[in-house]
């Protein structure tokens, strides 16, 4: 399907808020969530960047599925580090150790279904952390209202990424058509989601 | 005025103003990245002028020359001179007129900043079109350091001197042109080799392009994050050049690698947006 321009400025509001992001909304923080929100960002800028100069037929590559597990995986690790210090350690173990098994299992030729299952596994706890753990901060009051929107960014990106899944494994929950159409406008959304319960902290 | 208008319609793509634009932004930014004490709109002005005046006429001074080739090569031959809408003497003439305006301003706004500005358009004319374009495939260093003297200029122009940072800037864009005009004469290679314009893909094939493509990213992003952190650019803006270099990098990989003619138009359109968004970075 071709994008239209539309979608592209959809893209670009996205960009310029994840580069907003990188260059401004991190600034305070320590070492290692600066490090993984810019790679989270970084990811969701050059997406962006990539969709609006080649369309929407760069998501047909391999790495997709690559690229869209550092999402997650970056900014969920930046959270548990600054709000769960016990878990710091295993957390970042398991960050890497997730992201090593997806790229292996992407990237060799295997027929049965644990590329399926290391993705699942790997997506469900980085969205789910990413999801519960700034609205039950937001809850307990142990930080504003407002940061609960980054766990509507977790739901948001969750969403968008089952639909590519399902998609990509070929039983699509929606139309092809219909799940490019509304794309831009969910990342737009995800990303000013982020921002916004960032800008909490 | 209509006859002005349709001259001006006529006119405006002998300057290619997407690549002007482009090295006119490199300029202000060099000028901009300088954080002269004060800065006053009238000095922009006349930077932005001369560097317009002097980059649209080395432009058309080229397109005058290349004219001939402009006719042979599919993508060019629609161009004003090559279907013979406008005079090559015409295109010569305003090509003439807009360089001497363009130095001779840029002389009289600083001796200094004058020289930079003409070593760019003899550079860029003399050396690159009229004597190597033609002959040899490595004619594109010169092309890229007339591309890097805009840069050069403007920092120049801002502090009074040439510096080392001038320099790392300069060389950033010697070594991003390879990216933009690499990837572009692999994607309209059978053009130029109906010009026989000796091109490097042509000459040692497209996975030695490719390479050169990829080491000339790595160097032009390394010396712009360079410069960038001696200029002083705040953190925050270092980091998102890094993550703008690393989507350089990563196409210019998938290029080498998993090399299709989607990757190649997607490399060439983002090396240019990268350069801009580098040029926003270091003038902020």
């Amino acid at each position: 399907m071709k994008i239209t321009i539309l979608d592209r400025i959809l893209l670009l509001l996205t960009g310029l808020l994840a580069a907003y992001q990188i260059a401004v909304g991190i600034d305070n923080l320590s070492t290692l969530p600066i490090v993984a929100y810019s790679i989270g960002f970084g990811v969701i800028l050059v997406a962006g960047l990539l969709l609006i100069i080649l369309g929407f037929d760069v998501l047909d590559s391999p790495l997709v599925v690559i690229a869209s597990t550092i999402i997650p995986l970056s900014l969920s690790l930046g959270l548990v580090w600054e709000h769960l210090p016990s878990w710091r350690m295993p957390y970042l173990v398991f960050a890497m150790l997730g992201f090593l098994v997806i790229l292996i299992t992407r990237l060799t030729p295997l027929k049965n279904k644990l590329p399926v299952i290391v993705l699942a596994i790997v997506h469900g706890i980085a969205g789910m952390t990413i999801f519960l753990l700034p609205v039950i901060l937001s809850l307990t009051g142990r930080l504003s209202t407002r940061f609960s929107l980054v766990g509507m960014g977790g739901a948001l990106i969750g969403v968008g990424g089952l639909l590519l899944a399902f998609l990509k494994a070929g039983k699509p929950l929606l139309s092809h058509n219909t799940i490019l159409r509304i794309l831009p406008g969910l990342l737009l959304l995800m990303t000013a989601a982020f921002v916004l319960g960032f800008s909490a902290q | 005025m209509k006859s002005i208008l349709s001259k001006i319609h006529l006119y405006w793509p002998l300057t290619k103003s997407l690549q002007t634009g482009l090295l006119l932004s490199t300029g202000l930014a060099g000028f901009m990245s300088a954080r002269c004490p004060v800065m006053h709109w009238y000095n922009f002005l006349e930077l932005g002028l001369s560097l317009f005046l002097a980059i649209a006429g080395s432009t058309i001074l080229n397109m005058w020359y290349d004219h001939d080739i402009d006719k042979v090569m599919n993508r060019t031959h629609h161009r004003p001179l090559a279907d013979g809408r406008l005079a090559p003497a015409e295109a010569l003439r305003l090509g003439l007129v807009l360089s001497v305006l363009g130095v001779g301003l840029a002389i009289w706004m600083a001796p200094l900043y004058g020289l930079i500005v003409f070593a760019g358009l003899f550079f860029d004319v003399v050396v690159y079109t009229l004597w190597l374009k033609r002959r040899t495939c490595w004619s594109i260093i010169w092309g890229g350091i007339s591309g890097g003297m805009p840069i050069l200029a403007g920092r120049v122009f801002g502090l009074g001197q040439i510096d080392g940072i001038g320099i790392l800037l300069a060389v950033a864009v010697l070594f991003w042109i390879p990216t933009h005009i690499l990837t572009f004469s692999m994607r309209y290679i059978d053009d130029y080799q109906s010009a026989k314009i000796p091109t490097f893909p042509s000459t040692y094939g497209f996975a030695t392009t490719r390479l050169t493509i990829a080491v000339s990213s790595v160097i032009a992003a390394l010396s712009i994050a360079s410069a960038g952190i001696l200029i002083g650019v705040q953190w925050g803006f270092v980091r998102l050049l890094a993550v703008l270099s690393a989507g350089l990098f990563l196409l210019a990989a998938a290029s080498v690698f998993r090399p299709t003619e989607r990757v190649n138009f997607g490399l060439f359109k983002y090396a240019s947006l990268y350069m801009l968004s580098a040029m926003i970075l270091l003038s902020i």
